[in-house]
């Protein structure tokens, strides 16, 4: 599904982000770790094109995403507070959200109703703009918009930070149930070893801008991980 | 757990020696003492850094220009005004300049507030990361008052009331009187000064002291009732008692006094330096569905307008430009009363909205623009959503306009094609300039420093110029063959302009294209 060709990133001749081959094949549910400044966040903007390349290239279904814009209809992705519009209600950004997608109120609020326990009371209906929403409470709205419209490529970058446990827990439940859907590759990153673990069948480790470690997740996983970011 | 008891453990002991120890104590107050004069300090590195520090200040270095211009001319204004009105009013109505002066300074008081109420900034330091470092919360709040007092718009009356003072001396009015005088107005400035800091964010008021103004000056031209004979007195008082000044001194206290306490109470995160939350209701404008995609733009842009301060504000200033052809076509000025000049109010009166709005966009959507930018949006329909809100609202100008038709046929077919103008050349060529502002719009802080009406633009004014100078001269050119050939020019080239429409859009498209990366990260910088 997503191809990466010798994709590098540098800022003034200091490279952030430099990704020889990877493949992420469809349906798969990837995970990726590191530190802060691994490349994290690069390498989830570069495949959005948010960002451009230094050299080399990201396909999306042999779709060049620097080129052009035929990924946008199945992508989807929330990377951080600049995905939200601040001065809408959440319900109003759904609906604008799905609309884009070419959904319906109707089929919005299917999908509303179905992750109410996720929402917690503390989303809808509470008579507020996003922008006046806790952290925690906007991560929520911003990661249930990125499941809109069925989108065959889903990123979620940080998705469980600033979340208190319970929601860690449900969100969990809902990133495992999409990755038993064949039709949809979901790319999830985190600081947390054990929580993208649990969510992800593949885990790749970036350092310094470099793939350090691609594995597919087994009862090891965490204690290798592990022995590897203990420094 | 156990850690943390024990920390809390060995604070208590700590408070324990600390107050029994009264000698550590006096030395510990002096410490804070000493600090607070090096804190002051401190501040005032902060302030500079953050001056100079800002993304804003090297792109604004234009308006830096044009607005440090604007000072000294203001400064010079007031320079010759302090040096010379003593003798310009002696000369012209043989009265007791001081008199005169005093009389209207009722007026000038009221015009400063005024002024100061819609250009000067309320204090903000950054305060948020301040709160919890050891410092005394009196300490930040005089600091940020203090702040305000070397303001322009405290500094620039003294360059009018010390050289008139000092002719007041020269021509032997009592010295220490003129002192007690200078001392009084001073006074009243500064009481100015902090009235605006306490009046901010109320904005009734602003509408309140220009309804005050006009009934008070309406009254007096018709001599109906003269309130100047009144306040007159007071402010005379000031030079021929030698204890009415001490009113405005005792003012001024106050005012400082209880914008300390107003500040230091309202110095928690929960309070002064939150934003207030009012309840609000979703809204689905259902009848723009039926516009598909074009009409979820539209949607959204009309919820932007409505919810946030500073679009709200451009709507107020296109409302303001509706009257601004009333310097022209009632014959107030002479220079402006020439069909070149008619025309160039026709452009404003109707383009308003135009060129508030057009001017920043896609900034408005700088927030989320990463959103925009991977959501399955295609520029075209974004493009033609903002273009449609556009023409709307000039379409809204020119029929708000038709009260011009009070100033004969001729003005109201001026102002006609000038909307068709506006909708069929400069709606493009604004959405074209819009295309290269990459500067952030912060839609949400709207109570702090470029919030608001503050973050007027003279950079947008300046790009407005080709804008009006080509139908003005359409126009002139107009006039010169015929009766009402002026009016036809305009209107062929507006018509003109629907022709290249597409080809402007995809120009736009292209601008957006190629310039993605860099206004992404340029949106990515706030202030």
């Amino acid at each position: 599904m997503i191809q990466v060709q010798n994709l590098k990133k540098a800022y003034n001749g200091v490279t952030v982000l430099n990704i020889e081959n990877l493949e992420i094949p469809k349906g798969e549910s990837f995970g990726l770790v590191g530190n802060n400044g691994a490349g994290k966040t690069t390498f989830f903007s570069l495949l959005l094109d948010l960002i451009e390349p230094s050299n080399g290239y990201i396909t999306s279904n042999n779709i060049k995403v620097n080129e052009s814009e035929a990924w946008k209809p199945f992508t989807s992705a929330f990377i951080d507070e600049s995905f939200l519009i601040g001065y809408l209600t959440p319900e109003e950004y759904f609906y604008f959200i799905g609309e884009l997608r070419g959904l319906n109120k109707a089929d919005v609020d299917v999908l509303l109703a179905k992750h109410e326990d996720f929402f917690n009371g503390e989303i809808l209906q509470r008579k507020k703009y996003l922008r006046d929403l806790s952290k925690g409470n906007q991560k929520k709205v911003g990661i249930i918009a990125a499941l809109i419209g069925n989108p065959e490529v889903i990123i979620l970058d940080e998705p469980f930070a600033n979340l208190d446990p319970t929601t860690q827990f449900r969100l969990k439940k809902i990133i495992k149930e999409l990755a038993e859907d064949p039709q949809v590759t979901i790319l999830v990153s985190s600081h947390d070893l054990a929580h993208t673990i649990e969510v992800s069948n593949r885990i790749v480790a970036l350092q310094h801008g470099e793939v350090v470690k691609d594995i597919k997740t087994s009862e090891e996983t965490l204690k290798e991980l592990e022995a590897f970011f203990a420094v | 757990m156990r850690e943390t008891f024990i920390r809390c453990l060995n604070i208590e002991k700590f408070a324990f020696v600390y107050k029994n120890c009264n000698f550590l104590g006096l030395l510990y107050t002096n410490y804070i003492n000493k600090t607070t004069n090096y804190m002051f300090r401190k501040f005032i590195a902060l302030e500079w850094k953050a001056f100079f520090r800002s993304s804003a200040f090297a792109s604004n270095m234009v308006l830096k220009v044009f607005m440090i211009i604007g000072a000294i001319y203001f400064t010079g204004m007031f320079l010759l005004l302090g040096f010379g009105s003593y003798h310009i009013i002696k000369d012209a109505t043989d009265e007791d300049p001081l008199l005169l002066v005093n009389r209207y300074m009722i007026y000038y008081l009221v015009s400063d507030l005024l002024v100061r109420l819609f250009l000067q900034k309320i204090p903000i330091i950054n305060i948020r990361p301040l709160l919890t470092l050891p410092i005394k919360r009196g300490t930040i709040v005089n600091f940020a008052l203090a702040k305000t007092a070397i303001s322009f718009f405290n500094v620039i009356h003294s360059f009018f009331f010390i050289p008139f003072s000092i002719i007041l001396l020269v021509e032997g009015y009592d010295p220490l009187h003129v002192v007690f005088w200078h001392l009084g107005i001073l006074s009243l400035i500064y009481v100015n000064n902090f009235l605006n800091i306490l009046l901010n964010n109320k904005d009734g008021l602003f509408v309140g002291f220009i309804v005050f103004l006009s009934i008070a000056a309406g009254l007096q031209y018709y001599e109906v009732f003269d309130i100047t004979e009144y306040t007159g007195i007071f402010f005379q008082g000031m030079y021929t008692t030698a204890y009415t000044f001490i009113l405005p001194l005792a003012a001024l206290v106050a005012v400082w006094i209880s914008c300390f306490r107003y500040f230091r109470s309202h110095l928690y995160l929960d309070t002064g330096l939150s934003r207030k939350q009012k309840d609000v209701s979703t809204e689905d404008y259902t009848w723009l569905n039926r516009y598909g995609i074009l009409g979820t733009f539209l949607k959204n842009d009309i919820k932007l307008i409505r919810r946030n301060k500073r679009s709200k504000t451009t709507v107020i200033m296109s409302v303001v430009f509706l009257f601004y052809g009333l310097f022209f076509f009632t014959g107030m000025l002479e220079m402006y009363d020439n069909s070149f000049m008619h025309m160039f109010a026709a452009i404003f009166i109707t383009g308003g909205f135009l060129f508030t709005f057009g001017q920043f966009v896609p900034s408005w959507d700088s927030a989320y623009y990463p959103l925009m930018m991977s959501q399955n949006i295609q520029y075209r329909e974004y493009i033609s959503s903002k273009w449609w809100l556009i023409v709307i609202g000039t379409v809204a100008s020119t029929l708000l306009a038709s009260f011009y038709l009070y100033f004969g046929v001729n003005i109201y077919l001026m102002i006609l094609a000038a909307g068709i103008y506006n909708i069929g050349v400069n709606s493009h060529l604004v959405l074209l300039g819009g295309a290269y502002i990459k500067t952030p719009i912060d839609l949400a802080s709207s109570k702090q420093a470029f919030g608001d009406k503050k973050a007027f633009n003279v950079k947008t004014m300046l790009l407005s110029l080709p804008k009006m100078l080509i139908p003005m001269a359409l126009y002139s050119i107009g006039q010169l063959i015929g009766n009402n050939w002026g009016v036809i020019l305009v209107i062929i080239a507006g018509v003109a302009g629907f022709a290249f429409r597409n080809s402007v859009f995809s120009m736009i498209e292209k601008i957006y294209k190629t310039e993605k990366y860099k206004t992404l990260a340029s949106y990515k910088q706030k202030n």
